[in-house]
């Protein structure tokens, strides 16, 4: 660790700084995890921290319209990588098909309910929890309810407007809203770690990274990530992995970490935004950030 | 030579227009952090958005989509909307928070900072300038040089920003008019000159119109200098300080044994200097050695030696007890400065103002401690430099030089010395309300036992037995229970009845009266105020020792003061001491955790022992 550090190193080290920051102030820690390529390097940037181990639980909101792919993943590195793994979801949404795809609501209204509200409630204990058990392979009803009061998030600043504007520990009020006109300073190396009864924080390891970045990052790491972000043959491929419904996969022929690399830097992605295959940001005139005022990741 | 000749000469040597001064890509692995900063409406966000937009480095159709949106709502188009993004921005036409954005030039990759002008938002603009290594900062030609173009001049000096640029924008406004732009050259020159910067370059542009953004104005024939992507690619970029001591905060003691991992590996990141295997470490403020045995690393080759900017984890040869708040540092290099008394350069942005006699919390690397201001030695206004002497608190947007009071020693440098660990931030009511540079270690009551009790951890022979093995074993966290009161108080009758019913329940633990120490460990000091001191500190000596062994010890002392504690807590780990006040009057000026009423001694037994049980020296079973 004596050579100079490369734009990666430089980011690499500072997002093990605020995970190990995170670790060392918040007693009820958790960290989200998507599935996707950002979360999935926040994973692996915890395993850098923590050197090898992950002794964070891992959330994943389970929309139930993720594609099967994904779930599969996620059990098979859990059980790998030995990892907390516990999911949450909205059921009383999903039973009674207030969603988009059965047709109930429209897609801002889905994403509340499956994503923000299934967070919320996930997150606070108030919902059931299911944790994976590593002998019987098989999720059990979690029996502690305690409310998370750190979560770890794998937001990136150049995602959209709202989240360039985000802090590295990111207050919410007890009910999770997020006043983004009045945020705490952050100097230096030291964060918002002390908090309010009730509230809670988010912090973002990621901000500083682009979407270019997590995949250079995975290259050089050799991360292993879902298949869906490759072409198989079709000519399409996954840029960002959503539910199936509102996530469109693009037209490219990338089939491995090197393509779309390249494809990013000077290809046919370089000056298109990642977020552009995903139809909820354009069905409100000012992006994403109302959604995430709420309490949205 | 006047100052503008001196710019234009350096800048017309350094480069031709439009050339970029290295055209390898391969240092675009680089990437430099950089603030935008200057008064509300001088355009900062235009720069940076027609940067944006003239160097094709928008994604496709967002500038069409800002277009059709301003046409919607029937506004006049603005480059600023690009960064702006809230909907309260938008609506207001003003910056709220920073927003980061991507770039990059033929040299390197930047993040850039877009720091909002209003004075409003301050908190916000030194959150941007804190993570950034240079800025630009933009003076408006028409209005001219206001009141936060100097207070944010003077705030980038104090958060060592050393590289810095001037940008006067709007020159279409005052008809390209070279006078102007030198008239500001010289105002503001004189001022960076007073807060000790030296600007690189000021630069002439209108932002609205692209003029020297990314390319050369037409307009602006008399100016030879660079444009501001020439300006940003003229920045170098700072190495860490791997020539200075070797200072790393420790930020956790990690050892995941459950997942059957028998490593102790102390983590954190290295703030100055580098480190090898082999190694002789000193941890501040304990003063405790030992040898670096191994770097570890996950998914990373490791070789024996780790420099500035990383963030590492270590083994030890030597196990000792070290926990977060402490310095690592190199034995044969410059130590840190230890102290309870610091003169420090901070500003202020609370809306209450930062006062005299109340308690905050200061956080210094990885330390946090309660800390208090002593006295306030200036009060500066930010944006005009005019000192008051003789106040005793600071405003908002006040910057102040104040002696602060820790409630124990910590570790740190002096600015001077190494700017990394001379930063604190002060917390009250949960947030971050001001943050500033160690200025002084001042010397403290405290300094000669410090010292003494640094070499006696320096030269502590370890037990093989870790302290978390004995509390296993023990069941039982080591603690000093100091219970003091009134003379007539029943401080001992309460001592002795704690020990009874913790001994009953299977602790161990030892009374210890005063006595017990003045006529023994004492016998060759007089009993007199000015051996006071002394006496305490030998009592702390001893019950170190007890800790050590894994004993809860209470100890029975009448009227203990404030000092005394300070002095105790010098030579016993603060967070193991708990101080208990039996008796309704507290008659000294001690700060306890407990305050015992007079009365039944049973009933205060139990309290204190649920105390103990809620600060988990004891456990309370379910
Ligand atoms: N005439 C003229 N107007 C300009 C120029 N640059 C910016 N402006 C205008 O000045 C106004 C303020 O610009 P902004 O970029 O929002 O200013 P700012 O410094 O970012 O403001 P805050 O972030 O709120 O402090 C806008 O209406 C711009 O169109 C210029 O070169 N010429
Ligand atoms: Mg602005």
């Amino acid at each position: 660790m004596a050579e100079t550090m490369d734009h990666l190193d430089q980011l690499e080290n500072r997002s093990v700084h605020i995970l190990r920051e995170a670790y060392a102030n918040f007693k009820n820690l958790g960290m989200l995890w998507s599935i996707g390529k950002d979360s999935t390097v926040l994973l692996w940037l915890a395993r850098k921290a923590f050197f090898g181990h992950v002794p964070i639980p891992l959330i994943h909101i389970d929309t139930s319209f993720k594609i099967p792919e994904m779930i599969e993943y996620r059990d098979r590195l859990a059980l790998e990588w030995n990892l907390t793994m516990i999911y949450g979801q909205n059921r009383e949404a999903l039973e009674e098909k207030r969603t988009f795809p059965d047709g109930g609501v429209d897609r801002i209204a889905c994403c509340k309910a499956l994503k923000t509200d299934a967070l919320k409630h996930t997150l606070s204990g108030e919902w059931p929890r299911y944790r994976l058990n590593h002998t019987k392979k098989t999720y059990e009803l979690d029996r502690n309810t305690e409310a998370f009061t750190g979560v770890i998030v794998g937001a990136r600043a150049d995602e959209e407007g709202s989240r360039s504007k985000e802090r590295y520990f990111s207050p919410r009020n007890a009910q999770s809203r997020w006043d983004v006109g009045d945020q705490p300073p952050e100097f230096w190396n030291q964060f918002k770690t002390e908090f309010a009864p009730g509230t809670h924080l988010r912090i973002h390891p990621l901000l500083d990274w682009t979407e270019l970045n997590i995949w250079e990052y995975i290259r050089r790491e050799s991360i292993p990530t879902v298949s869906l972000y490759y072409d198989q043959g079709t000519g399409k491929r996954y840029r960002s992995l959503g539910c199936y419904p509102c996530t469109h996969a693009v037209d490219s022929a990338a089939t491995g970490v090197d393509d779309i690399i390249l494809e990013l830097r000077s290809g046919k992605f370089a000056n298109i935004a990642e977020r552009s295959g995903r139809a909820q940001d354009k069905a409100d005139g000012g992006g994403l950030e109302t959604l995430r005022r709420d309490g949205y990741m | 030579m006047t100052l503008t000749e001196a710019c234009h000469t350096r800048m017309s040597s350094s480069i031709a227009p439009h050339e970029p001064l290295v055209a390898a890509p391969a240092a675009a692995t680089q990437r430099m952090n950089i603030v935008i900063v200057g008064h509300v409406d001088h355009g900062k966000s235009t720069v940076i958005g027609r940067l944006l937009a003239d160097t094709h480095s928008l994604p496709e159709g967002k500038l069409e989509q800002i277009r059709a949106q301003c046409e919607l709502n029937s506004k006049p188009f603005e480059y600023a909307f690009l960064l702006d993004a809230l909907k309260d921005e938008q609506a207001q036409g003003i910056t709220i928070d920073a927003a980061r954005v991507f770039f990059k030039s033929d040299l390197r990759h930047y993040l850039i900072l877009d720091a909002p002008g209003h004075i409003e938002f301050l908190k916000n603009m030194i959150t941007g300038a804190a993570r950034a290594e240079a800025a630009l900062l933009v003076i408006d030609a028409a209005e001219g040089v206001q009141e936060n173009s100097r207070r944010h001049g003077y705030m980038v000096s104090l958060l060592g920003i050393k590289q810095l640029a001037v940008v006067v924008n709007k020159m279409d406004l005052v008809g390209w008019d070279r006078g102007v732009y030198d008239g500001i050259v010289r105002e503001y020159g004189a001022f960076l000159e007073q807060v000790g910067i030296r600007p690189a370059c000021f630069i002439p542009v209108s932002a609205r119109g692209g003029d020297n953004i990314a390319d050369r104005a037409a307009h602006l024939a008399w100016y030879q200098g660079p444009t501001v992507l020439n300006a940003l690619d003229q920045f170098h970029s700072e190495p860490p300080p791997i020539a200075l001591p070797f200072r790393m905060p420790v930020q956790d003691v990690y050892k995941f044994t459950k997942q059957g991992d028998d490593r102790r590996i102390i983590a954190g990141t290295i703030d100055s200097g580098a480190v090898s295997v082999g190694d002789t470490l000193i941890f501040y403020p304990s003063g405790k050695k030992s040898r670096l045995k191994s770097i570890e690393a996950f998914n990373r080759p490791v070789d024996g030696r780790a420099e500035a900017g990383w963030a590492v984890g270590f083994t030890l040869q030597e196990q000792i007890y070290i926990t977060r708040g402490e310095v690592a540092t190199v034995e044969s290099e410059a130590r840190p400065q230890v102290t309870t008394r610091l003169r420090v350069s901070l500003f202020w942005l609370g809306k209450e103002p930062m006062v005299k006699r109340k308690e905050y919390l200061l956080k210094l690397g990885t330390a946090r401690v309660t800390a208090r201001i002593e006295e306030v030695l200036r009060v500066m206004d930010a944006s005009t430099l005019d000192a008051t002497e003789q106040r005793n608190s600071v405003q908002r947007h006040d910057v102040a030089e104040c002696v602060l009071r820790l409630d124990r020693a910590i570790a740190c440098d002096v600015a001077a010395d190494i700017a990394v660990t001379s930063r604190f931030v002060i917390v009250d009511d949960y947030e971050i309300r001001g943050g500033g540079i160690v200025r002084e270690a001042m010397p403290d009551r405290q300094t000669a036992v410090r010292d003494s009790v640094m070499l006696r951890n320096y030269k502590w022979e370890p037990s093989i037995i870790q302290p978390e093995h004995r509390a296993e074993k023990y069941n039982q966290k080591a603690a000093l229970i100091l219970i003091t009161g009134e003379h007539e108080s029943d401080r001992k009758g309460v001592a002795k009845a704690l020990e009874g019913k913790l001994f009953d329940d299977g602790k161990v633990v030892y009374f210890l009266g005063i006595g017990n120490v003045l006529y023994g460990v004492d016998a060759d000091i007089e009993r007199k105020q000015e051996n006071r001191l002394e006496h305490m500190r030998r009592l702390a000596e001893v019950a170190n020792l007890m800790l050590d062994a894994g004993i809860i010890l209470v100890v029975a002392a009448a009227e203990l003061t404030q000092d005394d504690l300070e002095v105790i807590k010098t030579a016993v780990q603060p967070d193991w001491i708990e101080t208990v006040w039996a008796g309704d009057n507290i008659t000294t000026d001690i700060a306890c955790d407990l305050q015992l009423p007079g009365g039944a001694v049973p009933e205060a037994v139990d309290r204190l022992k649920a105390h103990l049980q809620d600060k988990g020296v004891i456990f309370r079973p379910w």
